[in-house]
């Protein structure tokens, strides 16, 4: 990264005149009456005017102020920042495939329809569930659509009762997303192994309460392994157990939701199945159920006649849509390459490598950094800077310091039931080097942290920007530019 | 360090008895528990409020705490100051960083909330 | 595996530092009862050029590039310049999380502050979020950020918002215990006034409508403000065709309070319906109850300009049940294709375009409503969309029009009774003279 050059906003480079792309002429007549009874703007106040080769710079340039997956260690904790593979970008590209107007008659997008239906049907293996849609747009949007649908199945059975509960140590999006369901969420205290305890699960599972919603393993890394006992507790008072499958890239080819007796879960095509997170976004967020959920699916749904695909909207029970179209076709496209490029035993080795890595972690830094459970973790582990606040460094200032060493730091004050967490996920993307660069940096820190805490409490020292100030943004925000 | 002539509540809240009327906000160990406070959530004056219902929220650039009502009672005033300078409630947090002022249902309530001295013993438990 | 650098003796050596056997060990906490006996039943593992043959076989199977298509609805196929999709694609941008460690993030942090202010000054609002799910959603997210500002239950929307659109509304308010009313359209296509005006009561929290609407027409949005104003409620509106704003007032000018939409026209291919790029924007005392994410500008410990993720107490990691939006991961990368797009045509650029395709499309209404038996359906204003009438169910024109190579337009039958013998046409800057003339011909021919 060049942190030289200080790069200005666009609106800041631009002059009168220029513009970044030669348009063709007008080939037909010129009607000027086109515009009558329209209410036409007189300029686009502030809209930006400069060349390609400044276009290009610009972007660029700020590319180059990114720490990104193709660069370096990533591990942030259930974020599952894995290898994006080349090819399936390459894929994602083919103008056979996302050349196609949504709206086109089914029988000229044939491919298209068949490669949903071939992913639906592998997610259908992959997690031990009967059905498949593909409609929502990221994850927090799957767990809406499956909360809707739980919600649709007790309505249409004559009460959509009105309890989720959810254990503290979920994150954030579960409980938004029972709450835009219409539910009220009572929340689970976590035992001291960090999982729900069966028996206040058994108190708080009345027939008020629709769902249960899990993460398993739970965002402490630490597999749920009463789950089918917990299913029982639930199913056994007419409820549903929602899975949060955010973290499948510790179970994939190794155990399945829908033999732990799942109902319904929802997957992340952008981490398990290796999708690129884009700075944020797109990801894909399909939902999985059982045989029992399924009339409630989004329309359309995928099917097939006489070696024909379609789309099936006539569906009464559906919950209707929850998105424009078919959802991210570019993203399921990328999945399903990488399925296929893993095979059954390619996935099994990525699940039980991207859990050797975490556990490597685990014991390496063990001892020097506070673990506030010592239940065994898969995929990932949750230290927190117990030891190192006797010294006044936080979290934060491990994080920041970190920035230093040239590696991404890891999820930061989350799970909430841990006091200053640091969320390790390395994936199975991590080499052995990349993994011993992260333990030595970690090690060398907490020595700064006892020798020279002041080092950490204003780092970093070597990026492009320091330490921003988020209270000032926050009291007065400036949320766009505003001229000179 | 609480001063005396104020009333505490287990969630954090102060209240500070005028006539009829009571003056609340979040104490000193509150606004620490929170940082840098970016934004304060008021209510509409007129608004009636239990006792422990939530009067507004108090944000920081990370957390959000509902603020409680120590008593019943109704929104005669709200301190309109923290919309510019949500500070106030970190650099005053007993008095220029007040919240709502409120008229009173029934004293009798008062016997519910804690004294300075209960009140700083009542911290003294949750260090540990 | 290609993707797993981990080797043999590196598994050795860590299973040793793990205290264990073998990898199997660390999965001991999962009961063996459920634990997989044997392999998935999965295809592959395939090669490189497997792969790469797989999908091109299946693109074979699309038959829709041998088609001249004048489909539109919410889709556009427009002209993408090449230094956005080679822009797009650096690792850099491609490969990064959301922004959460601003310090080596400022790249995208800065180009989502540029794609905020870009969205601000197209829709004439005060600010902007860093994107939505798509149109769809963004009008959900509209009508339901309406109802916690005014809080009074009553929704309206109009019946000529793209009807998926709606849909998405409806799934998204069903729990709620809102109200969703049907505003009718008129003669000109647009949302009928009296209609609005009888279903606007005390009760009324906001009215959507799309501009351009699902016939294409152009709303009056600065009567449709005022009435709504009147009855305190808020004047919504979602576009799925920004590309109009080139041209257009920006409808944050005209009465509009929240301002919504489909971006997929700003440098994102037609991707089979996804990923597309939802926005929105609002006046700035709304800043409070706007969902999504949102870029601010600070400083940093030198002094210097940086960007953060601000405003975050809105959103679902810190409010949890009591969030704005459940959103969570968003569209960033197709807000930065957005940007480049925007930024590269600029503002002459971005007219001109527009101008393309206003231009093309009266062109096209005037070559197919002079042939007999062709007629507009309705006589709004229109930008590059509009509804033609036949003289007969248009599902058989269609289908001969497709024996032709063309697919002339979009069905409206099923969303609208009353209007089965009607398409929605759509004219692009893609759309040449020629191309607008050969559907011209064919459809002549096929109405013989």
């Amino acid at each position: 990264m060049i942190n030289v050059i200080r790069e200005p906003l666009i609106f800041e480079i631009s002059s009168p005149g220029k513009s970044g792309v030669r348009l063709p002429a007008l080939d037909v007549p010129e009607r000027l009456e086109a515009v009558e009874g329209l209410s036409l703007r007189e300029d686009i106040e502030g809209f930006p005017e400069v060349s390609e080769t400044e276009i290009t710079r610009h972007f660029t340039r700020l590319s180059q102020m990114n720490y990104c997956v193709d660069f370096g260690f990533y591990p942030l904790g259930s974020c599952t920042m894995k290898y994006n593979p080349k090819l399936n970008e390459k894929i994602a590209g083919m103008s056979s495939l996302v050349g196609v107007h949504p709206l086109a008659p089914e029988k000229l997008a044939q491919g298209n329809l068949e490669l949903m239906k071939i992913l639906e049907n592998l997610l259908c293996e992959i997690t031990g569930m009967d059905a498949v849609s593909l409609q929502p747009a990221a994850g927090a949007h799957g767990e809406l659509t499956g909360m809707m649908l739980i919600r649709a199945y007790h309505q249409a059975h004559g009460n959509p009762r009105k309890y989720v509960l959810i254990p503290d140590s979920a994150h954030g999006t579960n409980p938004s997303s029972a709450h835009i369901c219409g539910y009220v969420v009572k929340e689970i205290k976590s035992n001291d192994r960090g999982t729900i305890s069966l028996e206040d699960l058994a108190r708080e599972m009345t027939e008020e309460v629709a769902a249960l919603m899990v993460t398993n393993p739970n965002t402490l890394g630490v597999f749920e392994s009463d789950i089918c006992q917990i299913a029982e507790i639930v199913h056994a008072r007419g409820g549903f157990v929602y899975m949060d499958g955010a973290n499948l890239n510790a179970l994939a080819g190794v155990t399945r939701p829908g033999d732990m007796k799942v109902d319904v879960l929802h997957l992340n095509l952008h981490k398990t199945f290796s999708t690129p997170h884009g700075g944020g976004g797109p990801g894909s967020g399909p939902v999985a159920v059982k045989k029992i959920l399924e009339p409630y699916l989004p329309v359309p749904v995928i099917e097939e006649k006489d070696g024909q695909y379609y789309l099936n909207y006539n569906r009464p029970q559906s919950i209707g849509r929850v998105k424009s179209f078919y959802g991210q076709f570019q993203v399921m496209l990328k999945a399903l390459a990488y399925i296929l490029a893993l095979g059954p035993a390619g996935l099994r080795e990525m699940t039980e490598t991207a859990v050797l890595n975490s556990n490597y972690i685990r014991k390496s830094l063990e001892g020097i950094y506070h673990l506030k459970y010592d239940s065994p973790t898969l995929h990932e582990c949750v230290f927190s800077d117990k030891f190192q606040k006797d010294f006044g460094v936080s979290n934060l200032d491990i994080s920041k310091r970190l920035l230093d060493y040239g590696l991404h730091p890891p999820t930061m004050s989350f799970p909430l039931i841990v006091h200053g967490a640091l969320m390790i996920e390395p994936t199975e993307t991590e080499s052995r080097r990349d993994l011993d660069l992260f333990i030595e940096a970690m090690k060398a820190i907490d020595r700064e942290a006892r020798e020279n805490p002041e080092l950490l409490r204003t780092a970093p020292h070597i990026t492009y920007v320091r330490r921003l100030d988020e209270v000032q943004a926050a009291r007065n925000p400036v949320l766009r530019w505003e001229g000179k | 360090m609480y001063p005396d002539n104020l009333y505490y509540t287990k969630d954090h809240e102060w209240l500070r008895l005028e006539g009829e009327e009571a003056v609340v906000g979040i104490t000193d160990f509150a606004q620490k528990q929170l940082g840098d406070i970016i934004y304060v959530d008021l209510p509409q004056p007129g608004k009636v409020l239990e006792a422990h219902q939530a009067i507004g929220s108090v944000e920081s650039v990370k957390s959000v705490s509902d603020v409680y009502s120590p008593i019943s009672g109704e929104v005669v005033a709200v301190n309109s100051d923290l919309a510019q300078t949500p500070d106030l409630i970190n650099k005053d947090p007993h008095g220029q960083g007040w919240i709502v002022r409120l008229k009173i249902k029934d004293k009798a309530e008062l016997n519910q909330l804690m004294k300075a001295s209960d009140y700083e013993k009542y911290l003294e438990g949750l260090e540990h | 595996m290609s993707y797993i650098p981990i080797s043999d003796r590196d598994k050795k050596e860590m299973l040793e530092r793990c205290g264990v056997k073998s990898v199997e060990d660390l999965f001991c906490c999962i009961p063996e009862s459920i634990r997989l006996k044997g392999l998935l039943n999965l295809p592959g593992p395939l090669s490189e050029p497997e792969i790469l043959e797989y999908f091109e076989e299946r693109g074979k199977k699309n038959s829709f590039d041998r088609y001249l298509s004048f489909l539109g609805g919410g889709a556009y196929d427009h002209f993408i310049p090449a230094v956005v999709d080679y822009l797009s694609s650096r690792g850099e941008f491609v490969s990064p999380y959301t922004p959460y460690q601003p310090e080596v993030s400022q790249g995208t942090l800065q180009v989502i502050f540029e794609f905020q202010t870009l969205i601000c000054q197209l829709t004439g609002l005060d600010i902007a979020n860093a994107s939505l799910y798509d149109g769809a959603t963004g009008a959900a997210e509209a009508v339901l950020m309406a109802n916690r500002i005014k809080n009074k239950k009553r929704l309206l929307v109009a019946s000529n918002v793209h009807p998926e659109y709606r849909q998405v509304i409806y799934t998204y308010t069903r729990n709620l215990g809102l109200e969703v009313v049907e505003i009718p359209y008129d003669r000109l296509g647009r949302v009928d006034q009296k209609g609005l005006e009888s279903a606007l009561n005390s009760h009324t929290s906001v009215l959507l409508c799309q501009s351009p609407n699902y016939f294409g027409v152009v709303e009056d949005l600065k009567t449709l403000g005022e009435l709504t104003h009147k009855h305190d409620a808020l004047l919504a509106v979602v576009i799925s065709e920004p590309l109009s704003l080139g041209l257009l007032e920006a409808p944050g000018k005209l009465g509009a309070d929240i301002v919504t939409g489909e971006a997929q026209s700003f440098g994102l291919p037609l991707s089979y319906g996804g990923p597309y790029l939802g926005f929105m924007a609002c006046k700035k005392e709304f800043v409070r109850q706007l969902p999504g994410r949102i870029a601010g500008q600070t400083v940093d410990a030198e002094g210097r300009r940086g960007f953060v993720l601000t405003l975050s107490t809105r959103e679902q990691h810190i409010r949890r049940e009591k969030a704005t939006s459940n959103i969570c991961t968003n569209q960033a990368h197709c807000a930065l294709r957005a940007t480049i797009y925007l930024e590269t045509l600029g503002r002459q650029g971005l007219k001109k375009m527009a101008w393309l395709n206003l231009q093309k499309a009266a062109y096209a209404l005037d070559r197919l409503t002079s042939i007999p038996g062709v007629s507009r359906k309705f006589g709004g204003p229109v930008f590059n969309e509009f509804v033609l009438e036949f003289p007969s169910d248009w599902e058989r024109i269609k289908q001969k029009l497709e024996e032709k190579g063309i697919l002339g337009g979009l069905s409206l039958g099923n969303d609208y009774q009353g209007l089965e013998r009607c398409a929605l046409v759509t004219i692009t800057e893609k759309h040449s003279r020629e191309k607008i003339d050969r559907y011209a011909e064919v459809l002549r021919e096929v109405l013989k």
